[in-house]
């Protein structure tokens, strides 16, 4: 169970890719019944001018066609409105059902965080463990990835899953897939990214999951790449300095936030995922929680991709305090800190 | 059908075939000579041969740089040319084919040209602006041109945020600019068009009288002067992004990406429709021509032509279904893309219908109109396919869209400007080219085009991303089948570029209906006199009624036949 023999009278040109999810054996089904309704209709179409075009044909220079007069014009043309509009709109509706559940991970998905980057791909697992134009992952257990772009847009394409989801600066997408075929697949950047676009690919690598355990505790987490931890950048950014316990006049507590609904000033509401702490990390200003000021200053250009990310991941560890234990974050502000960036830079 | 026959079984007023022309016969091109009567020419069938001279240039290059990506994509590796020369060979690709050559083709050429002689006016109703709006092409090709010499961009014709604004150091604005000043070419000829459409049609040559020609490409026109503002105002903000670092779209700077990607394709979604819907109303004359008949439906393709173009805005954000938007948007733009396929849908089977007993014949304009049909029914499946939300996230950015907008660019817009080239050719030129040659050139284009674009297909399900300048091996073969048939393609396009230039010196004198085909055109001479008309004509039948008789005389008197639907 590797990498589906080639098959066919050229083995090294394969016709049909090698399928490694349920998911893309749903979309298979789907392309090829639309693949049948565009056959029927195209041969139907190729047949009916190949059949008038000799049935019909001239005969002498100055014959004109027959004239249809009357009749039901109106039958044919409903028709041919009203059939096509039917599929097309079934059509839609499967394809609809597909990606929504493309688009929703199953909660006990693993996350994985991707960032694109001309022109490679940075892979972090959920463990901490980096990889670069590679994706280990255990087959049969959902894994999500958490997508965005240090640089321009690149786009995450995994045909053997046949999925894809772009990766844009700024913001985290989402994409999920459930291996269940071992092997090594092609990754691809799918969306045009400069010079070495066509070099910016990879391989995912599907895995018994005690392999993939194996190879997760092959090397230690973290620090691999010289990233420092989060709860590090939590101290040496100085974060902790207004977003802890005591100070909450000043900066809310972090804890348990991931995944809540925050109320913003001016009445908004807003999830915090990814995206929305990322903001407020980089974009302070952006959406302000309510009952607080606009003091924090901006963090845009001082941290990378990864270090985002770490603060991210830290965030999101932070669980509800129960009262009475010293929370992490309280911990971490017994430690001593870099100064905090200035705030007529922050200020935009 | 029931529409047409309240017509006047007899009219009178209907002006005679024009005799035999006196020798010598003045007509528009040989009135006068020298570049200045062509340069500073208000004659709408003048500037129709200027947009056919600069068209062609644009369309050669952009050819050329065709042939060079097919060349390096017969093997996987990168060993004919690096990867920057290879971005930027497809960059200018596309954007030579599509705002220099596929936009303006159609009008720019048979729309200038024919406009006029279909609703019996002698020229367009601003004939000065007609003139400018190619003077503006050519200022916009010269922008264009000049940056290729000095090297091109290689950002893909879609210029995507950031990367074009903040991250290429090709000369990015320079080619935008000359996209931004050739949209006004587009705008002001689209507004030519309406105004002439609505005020300088015939004597009794009332809406539904009109040629699908001309009602095609008033869809065109509306779709031309709403949506280039757009791709006007875009590249503006580009450039002020680019050039002076307001943060509009790279997230560096407080921008958003996605919101380039919807302002560009709410003009570039619509702008395929720009390319295609003059093809579309070809393609309804010539079915009608050679098969003698009547359009079947002929107000549900005339309507269909004004839904493409409406229904042809709402659309935009199919391309963005895996670009970060809400699945909830992406459904809304999913079923609005199949809304747009219902009309391209009444059209392909209202042609197939008008053959059923008609006369057909085999000429070679009609041949490049039954490829169009093939061809685009094809392409326009295969959109279906891409529209379907769950289907385009395995299939966005590979060669299956590559090949797909080839079935309906180049097998729909080319096969449709091609038919119509050879259709007109005579009335254009007075000249008829050689019948054998054009049928053949015809069979090889076809032939040569679906061998290079079908495998796309494959290679698009396989997983090939597009704009991939090195590639897995496991692509080769169905690549090198791909180019293999470029390489027939190309030879086509060869075939009528020779044929066309020799018949305009030694081709034998048209006659002014050479075709025996009812339209205003074919009632004045080729090549037509200055004015187009000798006496202005009066209109007292709808498009297409080869059943009345009297309109050729040397015609059998027609059979009716009640049609029954079962």
């Amino acid at each position: 169970m590797s990498i589906p023999p080639p098959h066919g009278f050229l083995p090294n040109a394969p016709l049909f890719p090698p399928r490694a999810s349920e998911m893309a054996r749903d979309i298979d089904l789907l392309f090829f019944t639309t693949l049948g309704i565009t056959v029927f209709f195209s041969s139907l179409i190729a047949v009916l001018i190949f059949y008038f075009m000799i049935r019909y044909r001239r005969r002498s220079p100055t014959q004109v066609g027959v004239y249809l007069k009357g009749g039901s014009t109106l039958l044919l043309e409903s028709t041919w409105i009203i059939g096509p509009l039917v599929i097309s709109l079934a059509i839609f509706a499967w394809g609809a059902r597909i990606f929504f559940a493309a688009a929703r991970p199953p909660p006990d998905a693993k996350q994985y965080y991707v960032i694109g980057k001309q022109w490679m791909w940075k892979i972090e697992h959920p463990g901490g463990r980096r990889e670069i134009n590679e994706l280990h992952v255990p087959r049969g257990q959902a894994v999500k990835l958490k997508l965005t772009s240090e640089d321009v847009v690149h786009s995450f394409y995994l045909p053997a899953m046949r999925i894809k989801n772009d990766a844009i600066p700024g913001r985290y997408t989402t994409m999920w897939f459930n291996a269940d075929t071992l092997g090594t697949f092609h990754l691809f950047c799918a969306e045009y990214c400069g010079t070495e676009h066509s070099r910016m690919v990879g391989r995912i690598i599907v895995m018994e999951p005690a392999e993939y355990e194996r190879w997760i505790g092959g090397e230690s987490p973290g620090g691999v790449s010289g990233v420092p931890s989060g709860e590090d950048l939590f101290v040496a950014k100085a974060c902790h300095t207004c977003h802890r316990e005591g100070s909450t006049a000043r900066a809310p507590l972090l804890h348990g936030l991931m995944g809540k609904t925050v109320h913003l000033e001016g009445g908004q509401k807003a999830t915090a995922d990814e995206t929305y702490i990322r903001e407020s990390i980089v974009n302070p200003a952006a959406k302000i929680v309510a009952g607080y000021q606009p003091i924090m200053p901006t963090y845009r250009g001082q941290l990378s991709e990864e270090e985002i990310i770490q603060l991210i991941r830290y965030v999101a560890s932070l669980k509800e305090p129960t009262v009475g234990e010293p929370t992490s974050a309280g911990k971490a502000a017994d430690r001593p800190a870099e100064s905090p960036p200035s705030q007529s830079e922050g200020a935009r | 059908m029931t529409a047409h026959s309240d017509f006047p079984a007899h009219p009178t007023d209907f002006p005679e075939p024009i005799e035999e022309a006196p020798e010598p016969y003045e007509h528009y091109l040989n009135h006068k000579y020298g570049l200045a009567s062509w340069l500073l020419t208000r004659d709408h069938k003048r500037i129709a041969i200027l947009y056919l001279i600069s068209i062609s240039f644009f369309f050669l290059l952009g050819g050329l740089m065709a042939v060079i990506i097919r060349l390096e994509l017969t093997t996987p590796e990168g060993d004919l040319v690096q990867a920057d020369i290879y971005n930027r060979l497809f960059t200018m690709h596309g954007i030579l084919m599509i705002f220099f050559f596929l936009i303006p083709a159609i009008p720019g050429v048979l729309g200038n040209f024919l406009i006029p002689l279909m609703i019996g006016a002698k020229d367009l109703a601003f004939p000065k602006i007609n003139l400018l709006s190619w003077y503006i092409y050519v200022i916009g090709g010269i922008f264009t041109f000049y940056a290729l010499l000095t090297g091109g961009v290689d950002t893909g014709w879609t210029f995507y945020a950031p990367l074009s604004t903040g991250y290429t150091n090709t000369p990015v604005v320079m080619v935008a600019l000359g996209i931004f000043i050739t949209g006004f070419s587009s705008i002001l000829t689209g507004l030519n068009f309406i105004v002439t459409i609505h005020r300088m049609r015939a004597p009794g040559l009332t809406w539904f009288r009109l040629p699908l020609f001309v009602w095609a490409h008033y869809a065109t026109s509306l779709i031309q002067i709403l949506g280039t503002p757009v791709i006007a105002i875009t590249i503006l903000l580009l450039g002020a992004e680019r050039i002076a670092g307001v943060g509009i779209f790279d997230p560096k700077l407080g921008g958003d990406p996605v919101l380039f990607q919807h302002f560009f394709w709410f003009y570039s979604h619509p702008a395929v429709y720009i390319m295609i819907l003059p093809a579309m109303g070809v393609v309804s004359e010539l079915i009608a021509a050679f098969a003698r008949k009547p359009v079947f439906g002929y107000h549900f393709v005339a309507f269909a032509s004004i839904a493409i173009a409406v229904l042809g805005f709402l659309v935009w954000a199919h391309h963005m279904f895996v670009a970060g938007i809400s699945v909830y948007a992406a459904a809304v733009f999913s079923i609005l893309s199949m809304l747009v396929a219902i009309p391209s849908a009444v059209k392909v089977f209202n042609w197939t219908t008008t053959l059923y007993k008609g006369s057909i014949s085999w000429d070679t304009p009609m041949l490049y109109a039954l490829g169009f049909i093939g061809l685009f029914t094809i392409g326009g499946l295969t959109g279906v396919m891409l529209a379907t939300l769950g289907i385009d996230i395995h299939v966005h950015d590979t060669y299956f869209v590559v090949a797909h907008f080839h079935y309906i660019m180049v097998g729909g817009a080319i096969m449709g400007y091609m038919g119509g080239l050879h259709y007109w050719w005579p009335k254009i030129t007075g000249k008829l080219y050689p019948k054998f040659w054009s049928k053949v050139g015809a069979l090889t284009i076809f032939l040569g085009f679906n061998v290079t674009f079908f495998p796309q297909f494959l290679l698009g399900y396989l997983g090939m991303p597009r704009r991939y300048h090195t590639y897995p091996n496991e692509f080769q073969v169905l690549n090198v089948m791909s180019s293999a048939g470029a390489t027939v393609l190309g030879l086509g396009y060869l075939i009528p570029a020779i044929y066309f230039i020799w018949s305009m010196r030694y081709g034998k004198d048209a006659s002014a209906n050479p075709w025996g085909a009812i339209g205003l055109e074919w009632e004045t001479n080729s090549p037509p006199p200055v004015e187009n008309f000798d006496k202005p004509p009066v209109v007292t039948w709808g498009a297409y009624e080869y059943h009345e008789a009297r309109v050729m005389p040397s015609l059998p008197p027609p059979k009716e036949e009640v049609m029954r639907v079962t």
